[in-house]
C-alpha cells in the first residue's frame, strides 16, 4: 500500500468524524501553544532582566562595604550598611593598574527632598564627574557635575527625569530653579535621560550632587557607599576584582578574606545568577506547559482506541480483501500522526500569536525562538507516534474472522 | 483449482477443545459455481474461513492453483487473499461514508493497483455486477439493500480472482431481492465462467448452484449436482 493511498484513506477518516477530530486536535494545540508561549515568555523575562542589568554599565566591578565580623560575633549588621569604603580606598583602586578604565565612588541615602511645595522621599547619590561614563548615564538638559563643583563643594544637583516629575511637573526643564536636600537648598544644573525600570530602585528617581558636597553636607563623613570601577575590557574583569580584592584587603589590613568588611561584586556575575534565575523560572513554565501536551497525547490515544473499536468490522473487511498487519497499523498510526501534526501546526499558530500579543500589549517582550518551534513539531509528532502506536497495534493484532463477526 | 484433502480444525480454549471440521476433502474446478450447504454449526463457516485463507487448518492440505496454502502466516495469506480470492459477506460490509466507486476500489489499493488504473477497473467490475451507473457516485449508505450486495459483489470482482467467496450473500435480503443477487452469480458463472462457492443453511439458496456440498458435524455427507436447479432469467440487467 504505498503512502498516498495510506494518507487518503486516513483524512476520510478524520474528516468522517469532523468534531470528534477537532476536539481531539484541540487538546494537542493548547498543549503546543502553551509550551511556545510560555517558553518565550521565560525567554523574553531572561532577555529583558540581562538588558536591565546592561544597562547600569559596561564592564562594571562593583565595590560594596560589607560588614566585619568580631572573633567569636556572629552578629551583623546587614551587609552594605558598614562603613569601610573611603574616597581614599577609590584613588587607590584608580592607580591599580591600566586595567581600570574609570573609578567613579559615589554616596547615596535617601532624603526628602522639596521644591516649591512639591515633596518627594527620594535617593540622593554624592557623584564624581566619570559617574555618568561608568554607569551609563546620559544627560538630557543642562550638564553633569564637574570636578569644579567637587572641589568648591558646591550645592548644585542633577535630578532624574523620575524626581524631575515629581518636583517640577512632567516634562518641564528645571535648570536654574533650587530645591531643598534636608533643608539645604541645591541649584538644579541638569536632568539625566530616562533609563527605564519602574518602582523601588529605579535609575531615574534619583538626584546626583557632588560626593564631596554629600560627604560634608548630608552624611557628615568621609565615607563611600559604593565605588563603581569600569574595566578597560570584559577579560579584564576577573583579574580586576581579584586585585581590587587584594588591595582593599591590604589597605583595611585583613588577612583573612573571609572576614573581609567589603564585597566586590563582578556585572559578570549578576547577569549569569539573574539569567540562572529566568531559566529556572522558564523551565517551571515550560513544565507546567508539557503537562497539557501529555494530557493531550493522552486525549490522541483515547480517541484512537474508540476509533478502532468502532471500525472492528472495517478492520475485519479490509483484511479479508488483502490488507497486511502492516497496512493497517500504518494507516492508524498516520491518523493520529496526521491529528497531533495539524493540531501542532495550529498550536505554533496560536503560540507565536499569543506571545506576539503579550509583546503588543506591553506586558513582557517575549521572544519566540525557532528551537522551540523545532522542538514542539518534533514533539506533536513524537506523541503521535508514542501514543498511537498502541491502538494502531490493536488495530492491526485483530483477527479477521471475529473482527468481521464483530456487532 | 482448489483441492482440499483431510482438512481438520479444531479450536482449542483453554481445557475445551472443539473439532470443528473432521477431515473434510473435495476439489473444485475452474468455472464450477459450487453451494456448500450445512445447518448451523455443521462446520460451513469454518471451512469457508479456511477456503478463503482467513483461516489456517489444524491438519491437512490446501492447495489454491496449485499452491499449498495451508501453512502460510498471516501476510502471506493477505497476500493470496488480495490476489486470488473476492468475498462477498452477508453483512455486506461496506464503507459506510464512501461512495460506491471508492468502495469497488478498494481492493485495489491494497493490491497496489497504480491510481489511475483504479476507476476503470472499478467500473467494469461494477458493469458485470449489474449496478447502474447512476449509482456510482453515490455513498453506500444511500442504497437499497440489493444495490448495496451488487457493490459488495463489484468489489469481490474488482481484483479478477480465481475464487469468488459467497458467505450466506442473501441472509440479509428478502427474497425477491435475494433472487437477482443469486441471478448475479448465475450470470457471473455462466457468461465469465467465474468460479463461486456460495456458503449457506438454506437449500432454496443452495439450488441456484450446479454443484451442493452438504456438510454436517464436520464432515462431508453428500457431494452432488444440484438435481432441481434453480435459473433465475435476466431482463434487464
Amino acid at each position: 500500500m504505498k503512502i498516498i493511498d495510506t494518507l487518503q484513506e486516513t483524512s476520510a477518516a478524520l474528516l468522517a468524524n469532523k468534531a470528534r477530530s477537532g476536539l481531539t486536535m484541540l487538546g494537542i494545540v493548547i498543549g503546543i501553544a502553551s509550551v511556545i508561549a510560555m517558553v518565550s515568555i521565560g525567554q523574553g523575562a531572561q532577555r529583558s532582566i540581562q538588558e536591565r542589568i546592561q544597562s547600569i554599565g559596561s564592564n562594571l566591578i562593583l565595590v560594596m562595604p560589607g560588614f566585619q565580623r568580631g572573633l567569636g560575633f556572629q552578629v551583623s549588621q546587614g551587609r552594605g550598611s558598614a562603613r569601610t569604603l573611603t574616597q581614599q580606598d577609590a584613588d587607590a583602586i584608580a592607580g591599580l593598574s591600566e586595567g581600570v578604565a574609570a573609578v567613579a565612588p559615589e554616596l547615596s541615602g535617601r532624603y526628602q527632598v522639596t521644591a516649591k511645595g512639591t515633596n518627594t522621599n527620594t535617593s540622593v547619590v554624592g557623584v564624581v564627574p566619570a559617574y555618568p561614563d561608568v554607569r551609563n548615564v546620559q544627560i538630557d538638559l543642562g550638564s553633569f557635575v564637574t570636578q569644579q563643583n567637587m572641589l568648591s563643594l558646591s550645592k548644585v544637583a542633577v535630578l532624574g527625569p523620575t524626581a524631575r516629575d515629581d518636583l517640577f511637573g512632567t516634562d518641564t526643564n528645571p535648570v536654574g530653579q533650587t530645591i531643598r536636600i534636608r533643608g539645604i537648598e541645591f541649584k538644579v544644573i541638569g536632568v539625566t535621560k530616562a533609563k527605564g525600570g519602574t518602582g523601588f530602585g529605579s535609575q531615574d528617581d534619583m538626584i546626583f550632587i557632588p560626593l564631596s558636597t554629600a560627604q560634608k553636607f548630608l552624611a557628615g563623613d568621609a565615607f563611600v557607599t559604593t565605588i563603581s570601577v569600569q574595566a578597560q575590557n570584559q577579560n579584564a574583569m576577573a583579574g580586576l576584582q581579584q586585585e581590587i580584592t587584594d588591595l582593599l584587603l591590604a589597605r583595611h589590613r585583613i588577612s583573612d578574606p573571609q572576614l573581609a568588611d567589603f564585597s566586590v561584586v563582578n556585572q559578570n556575575d549578576i547577569v549569569a545568577t539573574a539569567s540562572s534565575i529566568a531559566q529556572t523560572f522558564t523551565i517551571l513554565l515550560a513544565s507546567v506547559a508539557a503537562i497539557s501536551l501529555i494530557v493531550g497525547g493522552i486525549g490522541i490515544m483515547n480517541m484512537m482506541l474508540t476509533t478502532v473499536t468502532e471500525r472492528t468490522r472495517e478492520i475485519g473487511l479490509r483484511k479479508a480483501i488483502g490488507a497486511t498487519k502492516r497496512d493497517i497499523a500504518m494507516q492508524f498510526l498516520v491518523e493520529a500522526v496526521l491529528l497531533t501534526g495539524i493540531g501542532g501546526v495550529f498550536g505554533i499558530l496560536v503560540g507565536v500569536g499569543v506571545s506576539v500579543a503579550i509583546a503588543a500589549f506591553g506586558v513582557l517582550q517575549t521572544a519566540v525562538s525557532l528551537p522551540s518551534i523545532i522542538l514542539a513539531v518534533a514533539v506533536s509528532a513524537g506523541i503521535g507516534i508514542a501514543f498511537g502506536f498502541y491502538p494502531a497495534q490493536r488495530a492491526a493484532d485483530l483477527n479477521p474472522i471475529e473482527a468481521l463477526r464483530y456487532e | 483449482m482448489i483441492e482440499i484433502s483431510d482438512i481438520t480444525k479444531t479450536y482449542v480454549d483453554g481445557p475445551l477443545r472443539f473439532q470443528a471440521l473432521r477431515g473434510v476433502s473435495f476439489s473444485i474446478d475452474d468455472g464450477e459455481f459450487v453451494a456448500i450447504m450445512g445447518p448451523s454449526g455443521s462446520g460451513k463457516s469454518t471451512l469457508m474461513h479456511i477456503l478463503g485463507c482467513l483461516d489456517t487448518p489444524t491438519s491437512g492440505a490446501y492447495a489454491l492453483d496449485g499452491r499449498d496454502v495451508s501453512e502460510l502466516d498471516d501476510d502471506e495469506l493477505a497476500r493470496i487473499r488480495c490476489e486470488k480470492i473476492g468475498f462477498v459477506f452477508q453483512a455486506f460490509n461496506l464503507l459506510p461514508r464512501a461512495t460506491v466507486m471508492r468502495n469497488v476500489a478498494l481492493p485495489l489499493v491494497y493490491a497496489d493497483v497504480p491510481a489511475e488504473e483504479r476507476e476503470a477497473r472499478a467500473r467494469k467490475a461494477l458493469k458485470a455486477a449489474g449496478l447502474d451507473e447512476a449509482h456510482y457516485a453515490h455513498l453506500s449508505n444511500q442504497l437499497s439493500g440489493g444495490q448495496i450486495q451488487r457493490v459488495a459483489i463489484a468489489r469481490a470482482l474488482v481484483n479478477d480472482p480465481s475464487l469468488i467467496l459467497a458467505d450466506e450473500p442473501t441472509g440479509n435480503l428478502d427474497t425477491k431481492t435475494g433472487e437477482v443477487v443469486l441471478g448475479t452469480f448465475q450470470k457471473l458463472n455462466q457468461e465469465q465462467g467465474r468460479t463461486i462457492v456460495l456458503i449457506t443453511h438454506e437449500s432454496d439458496v443452495a439450488e441456484h448452484a450446479r454443484r451442493i456440498i452438504h456438510v454436517r458435524d464436520g464432515r462431508v455427507i453428500e457431494d452432488s449436482k444440484s438435481h432441481t436447479r434453480r435459473i433465475i432469467h435476466h431482463e434487464n440487467n
